[in-house]
């Protein structure tokens, strides 16, 4: 494309298909405790 | 839904459900306020007349084929399809938690939401049976999940630091009983840390949060000890050992606090790095806004150029091969956190709880203290199931304004403490924290970006 350049695999909807394991980190353990994001966590399903 | 914003020269579009993030031209970028589904097969008519006079017709006919093309692969105008996985949150098993092994502190720090560590419940040190009866909560209610993760949090923890150890110790023992792992981290202001402390923690914390505000002065002016002295030439060398001393495969992070007293907090941040650190977390304080160091609404143009700045520096730093890690500017745009995750944030009063030296069990650190938030107490056996599911159905569906953010997905619903702190609701969103939260998402994107463009001009 000349004019719109896509970086990354867009993939919310499929990881929805295997998410939910629990198996990440609760957010407010990492270096928070006052705020929250969860974008910065990694993902730790076993097999993805 | 789309956001689209620019920043550091990059004409930036979000692509809020399917979590495309796309780097467009200026054309793109005002083509889209009036390009929208449904695409006809022709950039109509309209549209033409609008922006023929600034941009090239053909052009404007190509570049709306491509925001077509991008919608008829859904990476782009695409819809929300996760509400029916909110519709089924019930209440999760309980595999984290913070536990107040201490209720006393031997700092004063201003913005202590803590009440100088007590919690506004006097000074006491968790013993070691309310400890163990912890552990023992959280092998039993964890259900099928492995990873269980305990904070030792204050107060100031290494002023029970006895106990912390027998606690590691009969959490290692246990877990083994189920199959399970315990993932130990401490939070610390550090003035007490001395070899022995840093060994442990070394050998037995997965991640440490070693706390200090940044610059000297911004340090020593806010987190002074009882006797009003200045901590930041005490902590600063142990600090160094801690970290030196700390394997690759572990995580660490120094954590500070920015006040309206340094809205130049990026100073802060890289105060930091030049004092040796490389994993850097600096967030807004938490507080009434009576408090002369509260932020408020006046301060978000100042926080929000700050946070832009400390982007601008990261990157250039990057470049030069000095690399950090600012805790909210983390994102990984392909392996992060599924959607599921994403409904409902930080997991508190859910899959997430806090323990006090009494055993009561509160939603979460930031709770603690408020009897209207009691969950039960471990001494007697009790936890409230339904304040629990209450908690379990705090997803970004059910808050209001989430609903209708194009940050929903990154932020996840924000800090329930938060919104009850400050609108007396978890629910309702506590439009300032939102805002902070959503420029630094904007940034980490963007540092995103550049980074692929770089990746790019590389190849």
């Amino acid at each position: 494309m000349k004019h719109i350049m896509t970086i990354n695999k867009a993939n919310l909807k499929e990881s929805a298909v295997k998410g939910g394991c629990g198996n990440c980190q609760a957010s407010c353990q990492s270096a928070c405790k006052t705020s929250c994001t969860v974008a910065n966590q990694k993902c730790e399903r076993d097999e993805k | 839904m789309i956001h689209k914003y620019e920043l550091n020269g990059l004409y930036i579009v979000l692509d809020v459900n399917s979590g495309g993030v796309h780097i467009v031209d200026k054309l793109t970028y005002d083509l889209l306020d009036y390009a929208v589904p449904p695409f006809a097969t022709e950039c109509p008519q309209e549209i033409l007349d609008k922006l023929g006079g600034t941009y090239d017709i053909d052009e404007l006919k190509e570049c709306y084929e491509e925001i077509a093309e991008l919608y008829e692969e859904k990476i782009l105008f695409s819809p929300d399809e996760y509400e029916k996985f909110a519709k089924f949150t019930t209440a999760s098993p309980v595999k984290s938690m913070c536990l107040h092994i201490s209720h006393d502190c031997n700092l004063r720090c201003q913005y202590c939401f803590a009440s100088t560590g007590d919690f506004g419940t006097g000074r006491k040190l968790m013993p070691l049976e309310i400890g163990k009866k912890a552990i023992d909560f959280l092998l039993e209610n964890s259900g099928n999940r492995k990873n269980l993760e305990l904070d030792f949090f204050g107060g100031e923890p290494l002023m029970n630091f006895g106990v912390v150890k027998e606690i590691v110790a009969y959490g290692r023992e246990r877990e083994k009983e189920y199959g399970k792992t315990f993932r130990f981290t401490i939070t610390t202001n550090g003035t007490m840390l001395n070899d022995d402390s840093i060994d442990f923690i070394n050998r037995e914390m997965s991640n440490v949060v070693l706390s200090i505000d940044g610059r000297k002065e911004v340090n020593d002016r806010m987190r002074p000890t009882a006797g009003g002295k200045g901590t930041y030439d005490v902590i600063l060398p142990k600090f160094k050992k801690l970290v030196d001393g700390r394997s690759k495969d572990k995580d660490w992070y120094v954590r500070g606090t920015f006040t309206k007293y340094n809205l130049d907090f990026s100073e802060d941040v890289f105060s930091l790095y030049e004092a040796g650190f490389d994993q850097i977390s600096v967030e807004p304080v938490v507080c009434d806004a009576k408090y002369p160091y509260a932020l408020t609404e006046e301060d978000l143009p100042a926080i929000s150029a700050e946070y832009e700045k400390l982007a601008q520096r990261l990157l250039a730093q990057d470049k030069a091969g000095k690399h950090f890690n600012f805790f909210h500017f983390m994102i990984d745009l392909n392996q992060g956190p599924c959607a599921v995750k994403r409904l409902r944030g930080c997991g508190c009063g859910n899959e997430y709880v806090a323990i006090t030296p009494d055993g009561d069990i509160y939603p979460c650190h930031q709770f603690v203290g408020m009897e209207e938030y009691k969950m039960g107490n471990l001494e007697e056996g009790t936890f409230n199931r339904e304040m629990q599911a209450d908690f379990a159905k705090a997803h970004i569906y059910n808050k209001p304004n989430c609903r209708e953010c194009w940050a929903r997905f990154y932020c996840s619903g924000g800090c329930n403490a938060n919104n009850y702190q400050y609108m007396g609701d978890i629910l309702k969103s506590h439009t300032l924290s939102c805002e902070f939260e959503k420029k630094r998402v904007e940034c980490a994107i963007m540092i995103q970006a550049v980074k692929s463009l770089e990746r790019n001009e590389a190849e």
